[in-house]
């Protein structure tokens, strides 16, 4: 217990030493998001009766940067270690692969939710956004920091080099995040989109993560929890593989 | 009792590379053991897959009795490895990176013995400075100080001394020496023949993933074959019998490579018959890295 203790608070330390960059910036990027999509829509959009624009974007703003903040600590984590060679001082110790992975997921589950709890502080000054199901809401946010954490170390060590830890980012992340109904909602889009973002499991993360606030939601919480729970299981079982079989790790 | 480390039949390729080709090798506990080899003979193959860093094709590895894949995490609580590359975090300090190597291998609490390895490595100046403000020679001690950390009873130092200075290598084996006569165990790899010829009292030598010589120190001190003769002659010249033992000069001397110490004495009949006068003779002894040449040669 004490070995994983200890790399979950390297972890924490390595994203907290460097809070500017790893929780301020996302915050301020949310923000900006808000600014301006709020503006530009706030007048010609209602997707719930009785929800304004602005407080229906706010949990989805929260979650879409939780999600990527979740990625990107565990993921940068793991491949600026393997690449400045200093994950040796991990695979010297006798920390076994459940334990790596446990302080590798849970440091991303606090940096998303650190990222996301500041999103929603700043932005509700901007509008009343509801908590009517607040449990809903730590399960949905619980459940997408440790979906994208564990995502995130299987890209880490995945990746050989930076460019391809960027282009997992940009070309998988980010665009599952954007199609995820951060910005409108699914029930709005033509049926054959309808149907492609429930391929997309970032979207039930999303989805539910807004019911928690607002009570409403495009999929029940419940089925929306079971998909994502699948999902994190799923990926909990393919990185404790990685780690055992020591994939790109030890050769 | 348990060997320290004991391998056995360690084979590992790397795409066509035998880096490692079936080898044996046992070193006992408390042995100051040398690991000898050009580069890419297999010296850090053979460290990785006894840290577990990289996983043996075929063959088992134990350190102190504990397998390295079995029972990885008594294994590796039995041994500190200083790599051979200078990585460091540089999220952290010297004390912060020691306190978390510690903890990674279970132990808190540790501040005494922490604080004990930054006075001897003399890094006390430096304990609380990030480890990217440290020179090379100051992260190599810090590289020595995680691999002690949690007092493992097997150390094994992957070429400890390469860009550290005269005065800090000397402090640093003043050091290592202490942990071997306190019990540890200790494997060196090194480039300085010298430094392996006075600390280790056995030593194997790598070639092709092969070990190619295991012996004590003295034993393979002594087998190497020949003596070398330095003369300064008058007048300067060798009769043309001798002409076949000259492998050079050095300041105004001859150096002559003889088959064997009796040869020494057909040597000066010769130089007596040809009326030349030995004015400086000196036999001179075979060192390690005589030793290591004839060893490399000679497979």
């Amino acid at each position: 217990m004490p070995s994983f203790l200890t790399l979950l608070q390297k972890e924490l330390l390595r994203f907290w030493k460097v809070s500017f960059q790893t929780i301020a910036a996302p915050i301020l990027t949310a923000l900006l998001y808000l600014l301006i999509f709020s503006h530009a829509l706030a007048s010609h959009v209602q997707v719930y009766p009785g929800v304004s624009y602005t407080a229906f974007l706010i949990p989805g703003l929260a979650m879409m940067s939780l999600l990527q903040n979740a990625f990107a600590n565990s993921s940068s984590s793991i491949i600026q270690s393997k690449i400045t060679g200093n994950l040796v001082f991990v695979l010297l110790s006798p920390l076994s692969p459940l334990e790596m992975f446990g302080a590798y997921a849970l440091a991303a589950i606090v940096r998303g939710f650190v990222v996301g709890l500041g999103v929603l502080l700043v932005t509700l000054y901007f509008a009343d956004v509801p908590l009517q199901h607040p449990l809903w809401a730590l399960i949905f946010a619980l459940l997408g920091g440790g979906m994208l954490g564990a995502l995130g170390i299987i890209a880490g060590i995945w990746a050989d080099k930076f460019d391809q830890l960027a282009a997992f980012q940009n070309f998988v992340i980010i665009p599952l995040t954007f199609l995820a109904g951060v910005f409108y909602s699914v029930n709005t889009l033509p049926p054959i989109w309808q149907v492609a973002s429930h391929l997309n499991p970032f979207f039930y993360l999303v989805d539910g993560f807004r019911y928690g606030f607002f009570g409403v939601a495009d999929v029940s919480p419940a089925a929306s929890a079971a998909v994502v729970s699948g999902c994190v299981l799923g990926l909990t079982a393919v990185n404790l593989r990685l780690l055992a079989g020591g994939y790109k790790l030890r050769h | 009792m348990a060997y320290a480390i004991e391998v056995r039949q360690a084979s590992k390729r790397y795409g066509a590379v035998q880096a490692l080709d079936r080898v044996d090798l046992n070193i006992a506990q408390g042995e100051f053991f040398g690991l000898l080899g050009p580069n890419g003979a297999g010296k850090t193959t053979l460290i990785s897959l006894l840290a577990g860093l990289a996983r043996a094709d075929s063959g088992s590895l134990k350190v102190m009795g504990h397998d390295v894949t079995c029972d990885y995490r008594r294994a590796r609580r039995a041994l500190g490895v200083v790599p051979q590359e200078l990585v460091f975090d540089p999220f952290f300090s010297v004390r912060e990176t020691l306190r978390l190597q510690s903890g990674y291998f279970g132990l808190r609490h540790n501040d005494a013995w922490v604080d004990e390895i930054i006075q001897r490595l003399d890094l006390e100046d430096k304990a609380d400075s990030n480890m990217r403000s440290l020179s090379g020679g100051m992260k190599r001690r810090v590289l020595v100080g995680q691999a002690l950390v949690h007092r493992p009873p097997v150390i094994i130092l992957d070429e400890p001394t390469a860009g550290v200075d005269v005065e800090l290598r000397q402090g640093l084996w003043k050091f290592i020496r202490e942990l071997n006569v306190a019990g540890h165990t200790i494997v060196l790899t090194t480039h300085y023949l010298e430094e392996a010829e006075a600390l280790c009292a056995r030593i194997a030598m790598l070639k092709q993933g092969r070990i190619v010589a295991l012996d004590t120190t003295r034993n393979l001190l002594q087998h190497v074959s020949g003596a070398r003769l330095r003369l300064r002659l008058e007048p300067d010249e060798l009769p043309p019998p001798l002409e076949r033992y000259s492998v050079g000069t050095k300041d105004g001397s001859r150096i002559l490579q003889l088959p064997d110490c009796a040869s020494v004495e057909e040597v000066l009949a010769r130089l007596r018959e040809s009326h030349i006068q030995v004015q400086e003779m000196e036999v001179m002894q075979a060192d390690l890295e005589d030793v290591f040449v004839q060893m490399m040669r000679r497979h």
